[in-house]
Parts: C-alpha cells; structure tokens; sequence
C-alpha cells in the first residue's frame, strides 16, 4: 500500500475551508474523518481511534484560527498534541536494582524478537553502561532457541547459562540467577519461549518464573507489525505480568507502527527501547514524539507546525 | 469446531441481532471487519457497497441483506476464481521446488519444518535446503524440523552465500531423485532492497537450474500483523513469483484479515494456515471457515 500521508490527504479537504476565522464542526469532521482513516491504516486498535478522535474533535471545534496556521494545520496540532500525550513524554532508562544482580525478563509472542533482543541489551549495556550481564537461555521449547542466543552470546562475546533443553524454565532462571551472584555479574537477562498470551500454562510459567526471581524489569517485546491485535496481546501479558515496560521491534521496516499507540493506550506503560535492525548493535531508545509522527505519516509538515 | 454451521447460516446469526439496516448496523460491520485486519479500504469499499446495494434495492430489513453481505466478502476473496486453486503446484515426475520466503520472525522455518512432514506422509521424498546463513541458531533449528519429519537437510555454514546453499540443495535432490525440495531463505524486511535483490537472485538460480521451477513460492505472513502484510504482499511478489500464502499463528486471537485485501487486490490466494507450533499444526486453508472466523467475537459476545 503506498501509504498517502495524511498532510496530503488533508490537503483536498483543507482547501475548502482556507480563510476562515474559526474551526466550525462540519470542518472538523470533515478533517477527522481523513486522521480516523490514517490511523487505522497506520495500525491503531480501532477503538483506541474512536477515544482519540473524540477528543480532538473536542478540543478542535471552535478554535480561533492562528493566523500562522490553516485550519487544517490547526487540527493537525491538536491531533499531534493527542498523539504525542498518549504516546508519553518521557525517554525511560533501564531499572538498577539496590542489591545487583538487576534482573530483566523478556517475554512476547513467537517470533517478535526476544533472543535477538535479549543480545542487543547485553551489548547495550555492556557499551553504554559498562556492565557485566549473564544472558540466560530459558525457551527450551523452539528448536535450537539455545543454541541461536549461544551463537549472540558468543558474538558478543557476554557469557550464556543454559542448562539444555530437559530442564525446566522455573529451575533454569533460578539456578541462574544463583550463578550471577556468585559471578558477580550485575544483570541476568532472561529470554524465555515465545507464547501466546491466551496459552494459560505457558502464561503461568512466566509467572512462577517472575516469583521466582523477582525481576527488576518485565519488558514485553512487541513486533512493531503487529495490526488491531496488539491490545488483547498488551492487555494480558500486563494483567499476568505487570510489565514494566515494552520494547517494539522492527522498526527498520516500512511500518507505522501503530501498535505503539495501542499498547501504550491500553497498558500504560513505556516504550522503552525501539529494534531497527537484525544486528546486536540496533538497538535505540524509543523516541515518543517520532513515534507520533511516523504513525500519522508525516514527519516534515509536523515540524512546520512546531515552529508556528 | 464442532458444529460447521454454512456461512450465511453464521452470517444469519450476526445479522438476526439487528431488525434494521441503519448507521449502527454498518457501524458495528464496519468495527467487526476491521479489528480483524481486514484492510481499511477493502473494509471501507465493502461498506460503501453495501450501502449502496441497500439504498438500491430500497432494504429495511437485516435478514435481506444478509445475503449481499456474504455473497461480497466471497466474491471479494474469491474474485472470479474457482474455489479449488490452493493446491499445492507438485509435480508428478520430477522434482519440484518450493522456495519460502518472508519477513523476520513470521514462521518461515517452522512452517517448512510442517510441510515437509505433511509431504513425506502423503509418500513423496523431500529435502530441505538451510538458505538462512544469517540468523543466529537458524541453521540448526531447520536441522530439528528436518530431523523431526525424517527428511535430510542440505546446508552449509552460517555467512555462506544463501544462492550456493540452494544450487546445492537442487543438485543433491536431482541425484537422490527427490520429488520436492523446501528451501528456507532468511527472514528480511520488504524495504531492505539489498536483501530483496539477494532474493532475487536465489530465485534466478533456481530457474536456471530447474525448468519451470520454483514451482511454488511461498509467501509466510504472521496473522498478526496488520496493514504491513499488503506492502509486503507486493514487495515480495516484485522479487519473485509469490504462488500462494502461508498464514501462520492463527490459533492465537489475529484474524489474519488482510489476507483478503491480499487476494483482492494481487490474486494470491492462501494455501496453508499455521495453528501452532507443532509438526501436525499445517492445515490447507479453508476461506469458508476463515471468514466466520472474522465474525467469530462478535457471535461469541451474542451467545453470552
Ligand atoms: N529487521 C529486524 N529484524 C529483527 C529485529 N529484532 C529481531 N529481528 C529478527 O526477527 C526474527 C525473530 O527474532 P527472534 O529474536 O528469534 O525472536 P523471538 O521472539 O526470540 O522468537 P521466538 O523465540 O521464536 O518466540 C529474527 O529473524 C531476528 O533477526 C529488528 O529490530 N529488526
Ligand atoms: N503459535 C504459533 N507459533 C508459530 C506458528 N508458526 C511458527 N510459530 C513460532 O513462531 C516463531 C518463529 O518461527 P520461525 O519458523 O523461526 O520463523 P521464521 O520466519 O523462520 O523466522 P526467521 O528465520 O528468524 O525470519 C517460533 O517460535 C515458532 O515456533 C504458528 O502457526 N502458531
Ligand atoms: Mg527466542
Ligand atoms: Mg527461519
């Protein structure tokens, strides 16, 4: 699909209405009926759209136009303003526990990239923040899960626990967590099996794992991809969980992303890390405010408005 | 399940719980169609008809219109096709080359791993052929898949060139006389042109070696993803010649709608579903079944 930004798709329909001294409703509607159909397009949980759209049409009615602004760029402001508040201002920073080892668990659905994740924030951590984490193989249901994080952790060259494929997960982040006091490393960095977050036995594992070791993170590891389902995914791997935050993976393709706003709008919780690539070295901290931009699909038209 | 009610009689079930055709009846079509990832303009479209075809034929009523909503979402899948096109294209006496393609993470090799199992039942002889060098553990996961289906696994080491795996590949199913060779290419995103090109060019070896192989390319899409599958869809198509669909991860809670937008637009039909991780959980795709699976919330809210 050659997605059409929304500046150019709001352009038809601003031309109408150029020239007038106030937002009236039938502009309104006219305008968010085109951010409702680029929102959907762009992945967001259709009724995560509906709240939205409501309030933009709230606050956007009976604006006085700025003199600098059309009143399609009015809206745009609102909506980008909506968008970005939703999506949460602030860049979060990867928990220190008061006693180390600090314990990160990762979990998601199948393929959204928890190994390749789990790597890039040992390297991240490692580079950035000097630290010494263990990597700790607990998916011991995907064929060769083990030996695809050995091969990073070998990459890396940052030390892999794996106990093979017979033990049991609970045990495997137990006894490895045991392993990184007496070795001093100051983060364990779980990777366990991908799940569906309806699989109830699956699901209770990943929490007898988190009673067990009581992680300083949950980072639920998303495929930026992912369509109208993300919400039911976000929702109940938080209900289980109660994660601390959220890493979207894929972000070098060509997607919107609009998962990122439904999962923040149903869970609360940050995006912390954004995945932009297949390399351990592709890992960036999630930048809201482009996040919000990139949905909508028109980065350069919103820093017009920013300078207005 | 259990009982395999048609799909106007499922349709039937939705409708009944309005007595008239009005805004919130389209309104709650529309959301229904579009939380499955059914794509926003075929959704759009497929109101805008339906409106029209009721404005039209002057409808009051739900139960009239029932069957013009599920003649189009058929027609809408199905075009003028017939009904009998996802078979697998394998030839009788010679060998035949599947090539699986598809971005990271989709089910690419696991859904080889299942075919490959399917076909050896069905009594044909299958090689796999491991043309993801890339990956981290790739090489040795579809090693598993071919221990598990009993077929042997042709490979070289990680960073080797994927096209020379293939050639290969193609040249040890000729002279073991195998009736189909699977190849497993590494996961790449549609926007990576190099990594497309690199595609492409496995896909030209192919050819050459094989006349008129790849018999069939696979295209791999996850259920969960939303409006990305199209660009993918057409990306993919652009470097080879995508044949049918894989539609994996349907036992979770995706639709996989998009899929119809995909047949609609690009005429490709899928020809498996994926339900699991399991060898046995590759089924042939059943449009039927599919669609009420996209109506399936909304019936199970009605029975409550
Ligand atoms: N392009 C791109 N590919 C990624 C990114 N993150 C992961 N991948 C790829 O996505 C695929 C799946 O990644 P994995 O790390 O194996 O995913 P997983 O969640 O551990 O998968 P399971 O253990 O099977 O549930 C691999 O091909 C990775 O290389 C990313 O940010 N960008
Ligand atoms: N629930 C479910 N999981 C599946 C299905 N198909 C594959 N998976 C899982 O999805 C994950 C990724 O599958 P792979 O076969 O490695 O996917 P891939 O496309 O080969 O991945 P890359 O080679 O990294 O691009 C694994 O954990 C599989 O077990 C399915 O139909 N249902
Ligand atoms: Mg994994
Ligand atoms: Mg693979």
């Amino acid at each position: 699909m050659a997605f059409e930004g929304l500046a150019e798709r709001l352009q038809s329909t601003m031309k109408k209405i150029t020239g007038k001294g106030k937002v009236s409703e039938q502009d309104v509607k006219e305008m968010t009926r085109e951010v409702r159909l680029a929102l959907l397009e762009a992945d967001v949980n259709f009724k995560v759209v509906k709240d939205l759209i409501k309030r933009i049409k709230e606050r956007a009615v009976g604006q006085e136009v700025m003199e600098s602004l059309t009143p399609g760029q009015q809206v745009i402001k609102v909506v980008k303003e909506e968008l970005s508040d939703l999506m949460g201002g602030e860049q979060s920073k990867i928990a220190v526990a008061d006693r180390p080892p600090t314990v990160i668990m990762m979990a998601g659905l199948q393929g959204a990239g928890k190994t390749t994740t789990s790597g890039k924030l040992a390297n991240h951590l490692r580079k950035k923040h000097n630290r010494s984490p263990l990597l700790v193989a607990a998916d011991v249901y995907r064929p060769a899960a083990i030996d695809q994080l050995e091969t990073v952790g070998q990459q890396l060259d940052v030390p892999v626990f794996s106990k093979g494929t017979d033990a049991n997960p609970v045990d495997i982040a137990r006894d490895a967590l045991e392993q990184a006091k007496e070795e001093h490393h100051d983060y364990v960095i779980i990777d366990t099996a991908g799940r569906l977050h309806v699989d109830g036995d699956l699901m209770a594992e990943l929490e007898q794992i988190k009673a067990v070791v009581d992680p300083d993170e949950i980072f639920l590891v998303v495929d930026a991809m992912t369509g109208q389902d993300a919400v039911n995914v976000a929702e109940s791997f938080n209900e289980q969980l109660e994660l601390s935050g959220v890493v979207l993976t894929k972000l070098d393709g060509d997607t919107r992303g609009g998962a990122a706003l439904s999962i923040k709008a149903v869970t609360g919780k940050p995006i912390k890390f954004a995945g932009m690539g297949e390399k351990l070295d592709q890992l960036e901290p999630f930048r809201p405010e482009s996040m919000a931009s990139r949905i909508l699909g028109m980065g350069d038209v919103l820093s017009l408005i920013d300078k207005a | 399940e259990k009982t395999r009610q048609s799909f106007s009689v499922k349709l039937n079930d939705l409708i009944a719980r309005y007595r008239k055709v009005d805004e919130d009846f389209f309104e709650e079509l529309e959301e229904v169609l579009i939380a499955a990832d059914v794509g926003v303009n075929t959704v759009m479209d497929l109101v805008d008809e339906l409106k029209m075809e009721v404005k039209r034929q002057n409808i009051k009523d739900t139960k009239e219109i029932k069957d013009v909503i599920s003649e189009k979402l058929v027609e809408i899948y199905y075009g003028d096709d017939d009904e009998e096109v996802e078979k697998l294209n394998i030839q009788e006496d010679e060998l035949s080359v599947i090539l699986v393609v598809g971005v990271n993470g989709v089910g690419k090799t696991t859904s080889i791993g299942k075919l490959a199992h399917q076909l050896k039942q069905e009594g044909k002889s299958v090689m796999l052929a491991a043309g993801d060098t890339f990956r981290a553990g790739a090489i040795e996961q579809l090693d598993v898949w071919g221990g598990r289906a009993g077929v042997d696994v042709i490979k070289q080491g990680e960073g080797s060139d994927p096209a020379a795996v293939i050639f290969d590949g193609i040249k040890a199913a000729k002279s073991r006389n195998a009736d189909v060779l699977i190849c497993d290419t590494a996961g790449r995103l549609q926007n990576k042109v190099n990594l497309m090109n690199e595609l492409a060019k496995v896909n030209r070896v192919i050819e050459r070696e094989v006349p008129g192989a790849p018999h069939e390319v696979l295209l791999v899409l996850d259920a969960t993803t939303g409006q990305n599958a199209m660009s993918q869809a057409k990306t993919f198509s652009d470097a080879t010649d995508v044949s049918g669909i894989v539609l994996t991860k349907l036992d979770g809670t995706a639709k996989g709608g998009i899929v119809l937008a995909i047949r609609n637009e690009l005429q490709i039909p899928v020809k498996f579903a994926g339900l699991g991780e399991g060898i046995e959980d590759l089924q042939a795709f059943d449009a039927h079944a599919f669609v009420y699976g996209l109506f399936a919330d909304l019936l199970e809210e009605d029975a409550e």
